[in-house]
């Protein structure tokens, strides 16, 4: 995972740093709301201001999915996601942040902003 | 035990969570402070005898421990580079100016007391790390294996260094419930240190009381108006007050109606009630240690055991029950039914907890104290043959074997 890390250039020290994924957890279908749009964009907009954003990404459902399996000589595609679950990734934010706390912070400013729960991982 | 090891052992007690603190401080890893302090110690103990105690035994030991952290790091950065990187932060500047708080250990329970950190993790690290009790006594504590014990405190560290959870004391606006938390962990640290368990250790070990309680001050520092913060300090000090009272001269525990009220410390049953008289005064509503600290101000207001105010104490205990509806609680307050209602009114009280309290030994000992009192002596064998297999703590087992062979017919 190592060039995730350096996806974009940050001219702060390397060392103050970590990165975080927060993923939104969803259990439905629907969409989000336009009033949910509307505070994601606005909290997108305090990460940006913060420092903190790297890349974020909504998803489509999982239903879309498609499994590959490279291991083999021809490669195996299978319809649908590796596991079915009532809840699934509906979509993730990655942000820059100098320790938990502080991504702890900014993930449930985030989950606010999105109405749902998230899930917060470290990088490697 | 030898003279030297009783001389580590003393300050085992004495330093070990300030080295601990000092070296997680210095190199930002707890796994390396929690190794480096163990591995000096036990260097201490192979040398010492034959070498003899050094004369600043803590500084010797400091010294040794972070000659043996700086060797970790070095093989490990040559192994890998991003765990060194990951491990240069900490945060070096004084706390916020919130009161005089500058204590190395401060640091260290906050972050051993983490929210992201399951609740048993932040209670078994805190004990590890700032108490320095072993695996086998922690695992002892809360009824798990030592192995399954070992296995959360390492995932815990791991997590911390992972996911770099900081080791700094919180913002302002985050300590309210940061507090909260530590005080979970410190009523749980100062319960194992009142009633300690293991064969080997002693019944009450003062270095966690005293421990809990200097911490609980620490925090007070921070939070003067927190009511908890304030009832758990309390709490704390209503019970160490009892503590010369509480284990006769031949190591058994001395059961509170037993007690020579005489021997129970005025001073810290003073400061007891005067801050609980605080609490009182400004009119906000007691949470669950100011609760338990008010039950204890009710026994430590009774010269003589027979002065207690028993319908109080049920009263509290009602109260307490509605904000903590925990089979323990409703345990406790059987003990002060039996009191004002009778042993029978208690025993059908608590036999309605057996489904969830059938692993405690207290579950037990209650249960035997109150078949007792009724003559079915029989039953009242069996239930302290259940609590003495039970218990850990050396005074207990002593005091439940006596009033066990007490038993006639």
């Amino acid at each position: 995972m190592a060039f995730v890390a350096r996806v974009t250039d940050s001219h702060e020290p390397r060392e103050m740093k970590m990165r975080y994924l927060v993923s939104v957890i969803d259990d439905t279908s629907d969409s989000g709301t336009g009033k949910e749009a509307a505070a994601i964009d606005a909290f997108n907009e305090r990460a940006r201001a913060g420092g903190h954003w790297v890349f974020a990404g909504g998803l489509a459902h999982p239903g879309t999915a498609t499994v590959i399996d490279g291991r083999g000589a021809e490669p195996v595609f299978t319809d649908g996601p590796f596991v079915e679950t009532k809840e699934f990734l509906a979509g993730f934010w990655v942000f820059e942040a100098p320790d938990l706390d502080v991504a702890l912070a900014l993930a449930a400013d985030g989950s606010r902003a999105c109405n749902r729960r998230v899930e917060v991982r470290p990088f490697l | 035990m030898s003279a030297v090891h009783e001389t580590v052992a003393r300050v085992h007690r004495t330093e070990w969570a300030r080295i601990v603190a000092g070296l997680a401080r210095r190199f930002g890893d707890l796994d390396v402070a929690e190794e480096a302090a163990a591995e000096a110690f036990a260097t201490a103990l192979e040398r010492w005898p034959a070498d003899g105690v050094p004369p600043g035994p803590g500084a010797w030991l400091t010294t040794t421990a972070t000659r043996k952290a700086i060797d970790r790091i070095r093989r490990e950065s040559r192994r890998d580079d991003k765990q060194r990187e990951a491990r240069i932060v900490y945060d070096d500047d004084p706390p916020e100016p919130i009161g005089a708080v500058d204590d190395e250990r401060l640091r260290l329970i906050f972050t051993c007391c983490h929210p992201a950190l399951a609740m048993e993790a932040r209670v078994a690290l805190t004990l590890r790390m700032v108490g320095g009790l072993s695996m086998p006594e922690i695992a002892r504590a809360f009824l798990v294996q030592e192995t399954a014990m070992g296995q959360r405190i390492t995932r815990a560290k791991a997590k911390i260094k992972a996911a770099r959870i900081p080791y700094r004391v919180p913002s302002a606006e985050d300590l309210p419930r940061r507090v909260s938390g530590v005080l979970a962990v410190l009523f749980l640290v100062f319960n194992e240190g009142y009633l300690a368990t293991g064969a080997g250790t002693d019944p009450v070990r003062q270095d966690l009381t005293a421990e809990a309680v200097r911490l609980a001050r620490l925090i007070r520092g921070l939070r003067p108006d927190d009511g908890e913060v304030a009832g758990l300090l309390a709490l704390m000090l209503l019970t160490e007050a009892r503590r010369a009272a509480r284990v006769s001269a031949t190591g058994e525990l001395v059961s509170l109606a037993e007690q020579d009220r005489g021997a129970w410390d005025a001073g810290l049953i003073a400061e007891g009630h005067r801050l609980l008289r605080e609490r009182l005064a400004s009119g906000v509503a007691p949470g669950r240690y100011q609760l338990l600290a008010a039950i204890n101000a009710v026994h430590t207001s009774a010269r003589d055991v027979r002065d207690t105010d028993w319908s109080q104490i049920v009263a509290l205990y009602d109260h307490l029950l509605r904000l903590d509806p925990s089979p323990i609680v409703a345990l406790n307050r059987a003990v002060a039914v039996a009191e004002l209602d009778g042993p029978e009114v208690a025993l059908a009280a608590v036999d309605r907890l057996e489904e969830r309290l059938g692993g405690y030994h207290a579950f037990h000992a209650t249960r035997a104290e109150l078949l007792r009192r009724l003559g079915r002596s029989e039953q009242a064998r069996d239930a302290y043959d259940r609590a003495i297999d039970l218990a850990g703590n050396t005074a207990e087992t002593a005091y439940l074997r006596r009033r066990r062979d007490q038993l006639r017919g």
